[in-house]
């Protein structure tokens, strides 16, 4: 007999037409509640699990499903080599591994996926060892690269389904609340990680601090989380964040950057409640450096700031001139401190950021983004993927969401790195079509792509030196040689994948 | 011009070469080339030396290139300066250049 | 050779540099200054030499005055160092530590035999002397005026300052004398005068002042030690809006004047002379090169295209 409080009778066709089952006591369908109501402190209830390899089991992974990570420890993640290591050491294959994007610390997932482990990856970026050897042909599946918006796209509409995610966070209580900004492995906003929190079938944390219950403002909720790992470190703060993004010295980064910024007071995009986006590259800080100049002396406001959050952005932000900052990715010491103090610097998870097909996302109401490249051909199409040698060193991240979405994109980039030209003929890979970018920002000249003439009018009223791509091409040429082209094998080794799932192009196995 | 002993010039700067000249006998021009940009330029590199090497009517030697993307003027200048350091010349015949 | 044009910033690149070398006209200072003497070790002599012969053979300077710093003839590298040079054909070959015209006259013989032997002009290699010490002060006109090939004197302070038993110091009072004696030599000799290095990159305010203070002296820019400094060079070295202004009506007035045949030119009243048009003409070369001329305001409709 069911424990009904009252015994009153529940017809079964009552149960059947309304398709549930009959009550069977308070504590028999609820998970993650507390048992013994006897002792109001014990026992603690949560979701602490003791090892990563208990939680796996719990986590019901097998061969062949999909687990996922984030990138928002950087270079100095820990928890996907730890994580990894232990389900190698488990025994289970075949996985796929879906991770926001992968570093150079992520060396020993070669070892993973020579032992069968992993069989399939999805990224945004990918360098180092482990893109050397995949490069080199080490996996029978090509890599998936997408971008940042584009993944949030594949995990919103199931494209990518992921089983388990294992989500490194700085702190979280008991319950699984957590957040980026405290914690001695701090990393700031938590934007990538989120939308793996909210789709994933089972979502692990890990974590090296468990704060006090309820762990406010919180970027992963409690409702999204079914367990808990604490261990020694899941990041090495050296690795996460410099201290605070320091301008470059480097003097071709300031002669570019100072240009770029010219190129934006200039373009007709520059007048109060204007918005922007800039990286964390060398040109790109020094870009908002020089930009506040012109703020400055014309008086001029930004409403706000998106993307990848640094210092300067902050700087700007406590200082009035950039009114709201949207960070989906914390880049220094000083972009942690200010998501965790100022009310209008708002985390936003990388779907809000960049999902070209959900309801409405920010780079679509972007007024100017300062990207970078690798490569570009005369056709504007860009490169931020493969290096000069056609070897996998580079990340998709949210360099075509930006393009497409904001009104005026500029690519800045020495003109030849080394002997390497930028512009060239032939890119190696395409990650960003050139219909979506605007102009191009060399240490050598300026160009602009044809189908902006007003733009380029607005620069040579300015006294930029625009120029024809086509002339920066052989201008390149002419300082560095035409290299000889780079021989690859039939071996597809990746696959990009446009923000809308669409495929753009494939990385081919380089000749030894 | 004869090679007497090692001569080494340049640096492992960012778009600079570091090249040793050394005699090999009669083993012809031996390079031994490493370059980040082996792929795109090490034949145009490789090149560079043997022409510079052969207007300097040098028949054998043992050249090693350590290449951190220098144009080709760079490593044409630091080549000719290893060999006049490893021919102990000091005065340049700056006419046949 | 080409003794008027302009010359505010005059970037100094170690010769043994091939990435700086190589990059130097992208900053699109006045004039680049290959340096063979002090940031060249001793034993790196031979190489930076050949280095900057193979890059000046070589490479494109966009139009940029190219310079080149010899050792001195009383070291065991200036001849050899003029040999290379004259062949490589740079612009100009600067000479340091000049005591006296005949400092001059010594490596200007040297280039003349050069010039000869590659079947060149003569006269096609222009020359500078800088001048870092109190004798070298004393003779500044002499030196001005000891060659046609000259066209320009600058100040090396360092040496300058430890020989007069100072040293260099914010004010610059220390070397005041010295700037003026060998600014007022220029201008007497016709000739360019150029300032020496300010060398504390982070000091922004202090090369800022110095910046001002050479300009007001009336040298004609400054010896630079980093891509970073020549923004500030340019900006200072600016007209402003009222003198470029100015400088538009007596230009105007001036082909007014030519078009109706009128020999007397006048502007807001003012007798316009040789001087006046002289310094209108520097103005509006100077307003050219820092894009000061033309500016207009964005379009309409551009925004949100």
């Amino acid at each position: 007999m069911p424990d009904n409080p009252v015994n009153h009778e529940i017809p079964d066709e009552i149960l059947s037409a309304f398709d549930r089952k009959l009550f069977s006591g308070a504590y028999s369908n609820t998970p993650h509640i507390r048992i013994d109501k006897g002792n109001r402190s014990l026992p603690r209830l949560n979701k602490i699990v003791d090892t990563i390899e208990q939680v796996v089991i719990k986590t019901g992974l097998s061969d062949g499903m999909t687990i996922s990570f984030h990138h928002h420890f950087r270079g100095g993640d820990k928890v996907i080599n730890m994580v990894m290591d232990v389900i190698s050491h488990m025994g289970i294959k075949n996985l796929t591994l879906a991770a926001s994007s992968l570093t150079t610390v992520h060396s020993p997932l070669v070892g993973h996926i020579k032992s069968g482990t992993i069989s399939r990856i999805c990224t945004s970026g990918i360098r180092g060892e482990l893109a050397d050897e995949i490069s080199a042909g080490l996996m029978d599946h090509p890599i998936l690269i997408h971008s940042h918006g584009g993944r949030a796209r594949a995990i919103e509409t199931g494209k990518i389904k992921i089983d388990v995610a294992f989500l490194g966070v700085p702190t979280c209580d008991v319950y699984g609340n957590a957040n980026g900004y405290t914690g001695a492995s701090a990393c700031g906003s938590l934007g990538y990680a989120k939308v793996d929190a909210h789709f994933a079938r089972k979502v692990v944390l890990i974590t090296d601090t468990i704060a006090e219950y309820p762990n406010t403002p919180f970027s992963i909720h409690q409702d999204q989380v079914d367990y808990i790992v604490v261990v020694d470190q899941v990041g090495d703060p050296k690795g996460i964040s410099s201290g605070a993004t320091r301008l470059t010295k480097n003097p071709r980064d300031i002669l570019i950057g100072s240009l770029a910024a010219k190129v934006i007071a200039c373009s007709g995009y520059f007048e109060d409640g204007f918005s922007l986006q800039t990286g964390s590259g060398g040109a790109s800080l020094v870009t908002t450096k020089f930009l506040r100049e012109y703020m400055e002396q014309q008086n001029i406001r930004a409403n706000w700031a998106l993307g990848g959050i640094t210092a300067q952005m902050v700087k700007l932000h406590e200082d009035g001139l950039i009114k709201r900052l949207l960070d989906v990715q914390s880049f220094d010491q000083e972009a942690i401190r200010s998501i965790g103090e100022n009310r209008y610097h708002s985390e936003i998870d990388a779907s809000y950021y960049a999902n070209p097909l959900n309801k409405g996302c920010a780079v679509n109401k972007i007024n100017v983004v300062v990207l970078s490249a690798l490569e570009i051909d005369t056709e504007f199409n860009v490169n931020v993927l493969t290096g000069s040698d056609g070897v996998l060193r580079g990340a998709s991240g949210g360099h075509s969401d930006t393009a497409i979405g904001s009104g005026l994109s500029i690519v800045v980039a020495p003109l030849i790195r080394g002997r390497s030209a930028t512009v060239v003929d032939q890119i190696k890979t395409v990650i960003t079509p050139g219909s979506t970018i605007d102009v191009l920002v060399t240490d050598r000249g300026i160009a602009v792509n044809p189908r902006r003439p007003q733009v380029a009018e607005q620069l040579r009223r300015c006294k930029l030196p625009v120029i024809p791509i086509s002339e920066l091409k052989e201008k390149a040429q002419k300082l560095a040689g035409v290299p000889e082209p780079i021989i690859f094998e039939k071996k597809i080794v990746a696959v990009v994948e446009y923000r809308d799932g669409t495929i753009l192009d494939v990385v081919r196995q380089v000749q030894a | 011009m004869r090679i007497v002993k090692t001569g080494t010039a340049g640096t492992l700067e960012s778009s600079d070469v570091m090249i040793t000249v050394r005699s090999n006998g009669t083993d012809g021009v031996q390079i031994a080339l490493q370059s980040i940009v082996e792929k795109q330029f090490g034949k145009q590199i490789r090149a560079t030396i043997e022409d510079t090497l052969k207007s300097m009517s040098i028949d054998h030697a043992y050249i090693d290139v350590k290449d951190q993307g220098a144009l080709d003027c760079a490593i044409t200048a630091r080549l000719v300066s290893a060999v006049y350091r490893a021919a102990g010349i000091e005065k340049i015949d700056w006419e046949a250049l | 050779m080409d003794r008027t044009r302009l010359r505010r910033s005059m970037l100094y690149v170690p010769g043994n540099n091939a990435g700086m070398i190589r990059d130097a006209a992208i900053y699109h200072s006045d004039s680049i200054m290959f340096d063979l003497e002090d940031s060249v070790a001793y034993r790196q002599k031979d190489a930076a030499r050949m280095l900057v012969f193979q890059n000046l053979r070589t490479l494109d300077f966009e139009g940029i005055e190219t310079v080149v710093r010899i050792n001195g003839l009383d070291t065991p590298y200036g001849r050899e160092d003029i040999r290379a040079m004259v062949k490589a054909r740079p612009d100009i070959i600067r000479l340091p530590k000049t005591d006296c015209a005949q400092d001059v006259q010594e490596v200007e013989k040297l280039i003349e035999i050069e010039e000869r032997k590659n079947g060149m002009p003569v006269g096609t290699i222009g020359m500078m002397a800088a001048i870092e010490s109190p004798l070298g002060v004393i003779n500044a006109y002499s030196i001005a005026t000891s060659s046609d090939r000259l066209i320009g004197i600058a100040i090396g302070a360092e040496d300058y300052v430890t020989a007069m038993k100072t040293a260099r110091s914010a004010s610059g009072v220390e070397i005041l004398y010295a700037r003026s004696a060998i600014v007022t030599a220029a201008r007497a000799a016709g000739i360019c005068a150029f300032d020496t290095v300010y060398s504390d990159l982070n000091n922004e305010e202090g090369f800022e002042a110095e910046v001002r203070l050479i300009k007001q002296l009336g040298f004609d820019g400054k010896s630079i030690i980093s891509p970073r400094q020549i923004k500030l060079v340019h900006d200072v070295f600016a007209p402003n809006g009222k003198e470029i202004a100015f400088a538009e009506r007596v230009i105007e007035a001036i082909e007014e004047a030519k078009a109706k045949g009128s020999g007397v030119i006048a502007v807001n009243g003012k007798m316009i002379d040789k001087p006046i048009v002289e310094r209108a003409i520097s103005t509006l070369e100077r307003a050219d090169a820092a894009g000061l001329r033309d500016y207009s305001s964005p379009a309409e409709g551009v925004l949100h295209a």
